[in-house]
């Protein structure tokens, strides 16, 4: 069963706030150096590449390597000016990209 | 003559120096001692008992304590989207009978294993997971360690969480409570070792890189850095068993179910801490 990715973003901030953003998702990050039972290579099956837009724009992005533990989490500061929608993104080896999005209300 | 009396003064001055300066040195603190330093251990010891969150470095503490950290709650997600999903010929779901779970199921967790007269059987939450599954809502039962599965016992435990452990062994759950409990203090496997002959000779001594702990059952399921991932207290029985190259039993068997009712019992009046996190 597909786990759906954890978000924490406020519901709300002043102008030029700076907020914590965390997020967690389910993924178990195979290194691609372990062996199966059968003695021979498990491939490596990792998210390479997490990253956060706000409006359309990048305000965030991480590169993953096989060192990184299963179901990575980030936890990130952002300034926000406007209220707008927070992109989410993470994207693994095969290409398949799990994505998510929180609003926040800026005054 | 004098030379020598000024020798010997100047020797057993020293060694008085020496003495002191050995009485003075700070005692090495044990692990378990520095441990405790934390004061958000306080809350996981009842009188000579203590959890696991004692024995686990504070970096571990840390990711237990919040919420959003712990990935164990990737898994209560799981069970809280399932509470209230439709499955089975029934056409009911858990919710359909029980409401909200924060509600219905507040304590019950910490009473599991129960003796059940319906089934006349001790159960396990597991089973009784499955039991409502089958029987109230015709519905497939869940593998015991299925996202599913761990995801509903880790939900419904939740909801007892800092309450403390309060199973029954009286009554007819005794002879259950009497197999575990025997259970738990025979020698077995290739080591020739109890449960016991660890968790209760030697807890707060190394084992490897390991902090041997009490062994208490009450984080369970647990989020084991190892595993990487959430994983059921059977599961752990099976990895403790293989330790000293004993043959392990199946989860859900009787004798891991009547193993756990003992196990519960051992952790009377600690807080429920599930889900926990442990290395
Ligand atoms: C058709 C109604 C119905 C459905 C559906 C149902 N239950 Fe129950 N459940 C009951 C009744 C009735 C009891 C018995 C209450 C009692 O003994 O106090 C019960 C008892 C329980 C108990 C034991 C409580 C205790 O105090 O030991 C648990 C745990 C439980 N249900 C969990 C679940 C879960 C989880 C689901 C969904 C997978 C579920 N139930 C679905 C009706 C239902
Ligand atoms: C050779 C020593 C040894 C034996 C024998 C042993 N264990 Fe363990 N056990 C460990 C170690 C090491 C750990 C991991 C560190 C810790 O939590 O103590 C552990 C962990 C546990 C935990 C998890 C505690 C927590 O807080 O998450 C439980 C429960 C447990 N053991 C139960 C048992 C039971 C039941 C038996 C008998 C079937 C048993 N152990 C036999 C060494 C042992």
């Amino acid at each position: 069963m597909a786990k759906k990715p954890r978000i924490k973003v406020p519901k709300s901030a002043k102008k030029g706030e700076q907020i914590q953003i965390k997020t967690l998702i389910s993924h178990k990050m195979e290194t691609g150096r372990r062996k199966g039972k059968d003695g021979k290579l498990i491939p490596r099956m990792i998210i390479n590449n997490f990253s956060c837009k706000f409006g359309g724009k990048e305000v965030f992005s991480a590169d993953m390597y096989p060192a990184i533990a299963a179901n990575p989490y980030f936890a990130f500061y952002v300034t926000v000016d406007k209220s707008g929608t927070f992109e989410f993104a993470w994207t693994d080896d095969k290409g398949k990209t799990v994505t998510a999005s929180k609003d926040i209300a800026v005054t | 003559m004098k030379r020598t009396i000024i020798r010997v003064t100047v020797a057993v001055g020293a060694s008085v120096l020496l003495a002191a300066c050995v009485a003075a040195a700070p005692k090495e603190k044990t692990a378990l001692e520095k441990r405790l330093e934390d004061p958000r251990v306080k809350n996981y010891i009842v009188g000579e008992k203590m959890t696991g969150y004692v024995f686990a470095t504070a970096a571990t503490r840390t990711v237990q304590d919040d919420d959003f950290e712990n990935p164990a709650f990737l898994w209560v997600d799981i069970g809280e989207e399932n509470w209230s999903k439709v499955d089975g010929a029934a056409g009911k779901s858990c919710a359909s009978c029980h409401g909200d779970a924060p509600d219905s199921m507040k304590g019950v967790g910490a009473t599991y294993p129960k003796y059940s007269g319906e089934t006349k059987k001790l159960m396990a939450l597991q089973h009784r997971i499955n039991w409502e599954r089958e029987n109230r809502m015709k519905a497939k039962p869940w593998k015991w360690e299925s996202d599913e599965m761990l995801g509903m016992t880790a939900y419904v435990k939740l909801q007892s969480r800092g309450m403390p452990v309060n199973v029954k062994i009286d009554g007819p759950a005794k002879p259950f409570y009497e197999a575990g409990k025997k259970f738990y203090n025979q020698r077995r496997g290739m080591l020739d070792m109890a449960c016991a002959n660890c968790h209760v000779d030697y807890p707060a001594t190394m084992i490897r890189s390991n902090l041997l702990s009490q062994g208490m059952p009450n984080g369970f399921p647990t989020y084991r850095l190892k595993w990487q991932k959430v994983g059921s207290l059977h599961r752990r029985f099976r990895g403790c068993n293989k330790q000293v190259r004993a043959a392990p039993y199946k989860q859900g068997t009787d004798e891991y179910t009547n193993l756990e009712l003992f196990l519960m019992d051992r952790a009377r009046d600690l807080p429920m801490e599930t889900p926990s996190v442990r290395m």
